[in-house]
């Protein structure tokens, strides 16, 4: 219930900062437009297409996510938060907000790319559901314990992407072959090993995070 | 009534190779008023914090205990009110709002009965809706008290309190320290002679400045 409060808060804060949702809005139209205009009117690839998804994805997530704890920082509200919760129910209220905004900003940009990508064709649905929803999932997780380790460092802008990237690798090549799968039109069963390799990165990604977070939070 | 303690045991902080204070040991409890002072770079601030756990000593510990139970570090933040010039509410929220989501991330349900009472007594009843973006810096110290008490905590952490306020302003918060020692433990780190005077003991930080071999 405290993390939930503290998720009510951020949402409440965010429809009238728009710190983050603005920078995802316009990440998400600026890449998709340039992805349109070079590609022109060339045919591309159902598999490229499918990397471009979560190219698309992981860039955005870079430039929206972060704010969950660098807006705290940026406005000195930090020790606000200290002060009202303890560090596991402000993580969980973080990963609420960053869990919610994964997951429209995801269903912004996979239902864009299959009105404008004619080459974006998913012939097994619940196989790529069961990707977007683990994926999300392990990306909100990554992000929100990335954000709370840049949130302390003096360098926020350029920190993020580089500490992202080697964190979401596997997860955004595990993602990569199931999205690769999903078009072919494998079944879920001939996908397990990929499917389990994506929950396992959840449970560690999620495991370790709490365990983390009272050393990153604390100065 | 339960008797809050703190106890600084050995307390030593550097940053980085810089010796903060060393060795301070002693004993806080409920319905008394303590200050602590100090010419600027003393470590009055560093040691509220360490008293409130936002930040950890280099060295010793502090051992908060709520009768004969010790509290454990997690559930510090619900014994604790923190007033401080650094310390920031959420600009984009009315003061009421601030109030709301404060008791409600706490896990305790919103006391409006109280929140008006200190609204009313700290002079903010009637901007209670305006957002904070639009307070003054005065206004922004009374709403830090109204946050800091709400909870009706049992340690109340008043690191220069009468910081941006006026004469009436300063009055207001010395009558509520006054109320407040009546139960409650109250540290207060200042300069103020006028903070000062309503302490019943006073530790000096200078006298903590001793470097030995670490």
């Amino acid at each position: 219930m405290k993390a939930f409060a503290l998720y009510k808060k951020d949402w409440q804060s965010e429809l009238r900062t728009r710190y983050a949702i603005n920078a995802l809005a316009m990440f998400i139209l600026v890449t998709i437009s340039v992805i349109m205009f070079s590609i022109g009117n060339e045919k591309i690839t159902e598999y490229l297409t499918g990397g471009l998804l979560w190219v698309v994805i992981f860039f955005s997530a870079m430039s929206g996510l972060s704010r969950a704890f660098v807006s705290e920082e940026e406005r000195g509200t930090t020790m606000t938060l200290h002060l009202l919760a303890s560090p596991s129910t402000i993580f969980s209220g973080k990963l609420i907000f960053n869990l919610l905004l994964v997951f429209l900003m995801n269903f912004v940009i996979t239902f864009l790319f299959s009105i404008l990508f004619t080459s974006f064709i998913v012939k097994n649905i619940a196989l790529f559901a069961i990707a977007f929803l683990f994926g999300n999932i392990g990306i909100a997780i990554s992000s929100t314990i990335i954000a709370a380790i840049i949130s302390k460092a003096s360098s926020k802008g350029t920190l993020y992407p580089v500490l992202s990237f080697p964190i979401l690798l596997p997860l955004i090549l595990t993602l990569l072959e199931l999205t690769k799968f999903s078009m072919d039109g494998n079944s879920i069963s001939g996908s397990l090993v990929e499917i389990f390799v994506l929950i396992c990165y959840d449970v560690i990604m999620g495991t370790a995070s709490y365990l983390l977070f009272d050393f990153i939070w604390k100065e | 009534m339960t008797d809050y303690t703190v106890e600084l045991n050995n307390l030593i902080k550097f940053f980085g190779r810089r010796l903060i204070f060393n060795g301070i040991n002693f004993s806080f409890s409920s319905r008394n008023v303590y200050g602590i002072s100090g010419p600027n770079g003393s470590g009055k601030s560093t040691l509220v914090k360490i008293i409130a756990d936002l930040i950890s000593p280099t060295g010793g510990k502090v051992v908060h205990k709520y009768g004969e139970r010790t509290i454990e570090p997690e559930d510090l933040h619900n014994y604790i009110g923190f007033v401080s010039p650094y310390l920031f509410l959420y600009d984009e929220f009315t003061a009421e709002e601030n109030l709301i989501h404060s008791a409600n991330i706490r896990g305790i349900k919103f006391n409006k009965e109280r929140s008006d009472y200190l609204l009313g007594e700290l002079n903010l009843f009637d901007r209670r809706k305006d957002l904070v973006r639009g307070y003054s810096s005065g206004m922004k110290q009374r709403l830090k008290f109204i946050f800091a008490l709400l909870h009706e905590p049992q340690l109340i952490i008043l690191d220069e309190p009468t910081s941006n306020l006026d004469n009436s302003g300063k009055e207001i918060v010395y009558k509520i320290i006054k109320e407040e020692s009546i139960k409650n433990l109250i540290v207060i780190a200042s300069n103020e002679d006028s903070d000062l005077h309503l302490c019943t003991e006073v530790i000096e930080l200078e006298k903590f400045k001793k470097q030995t071999n670490k």
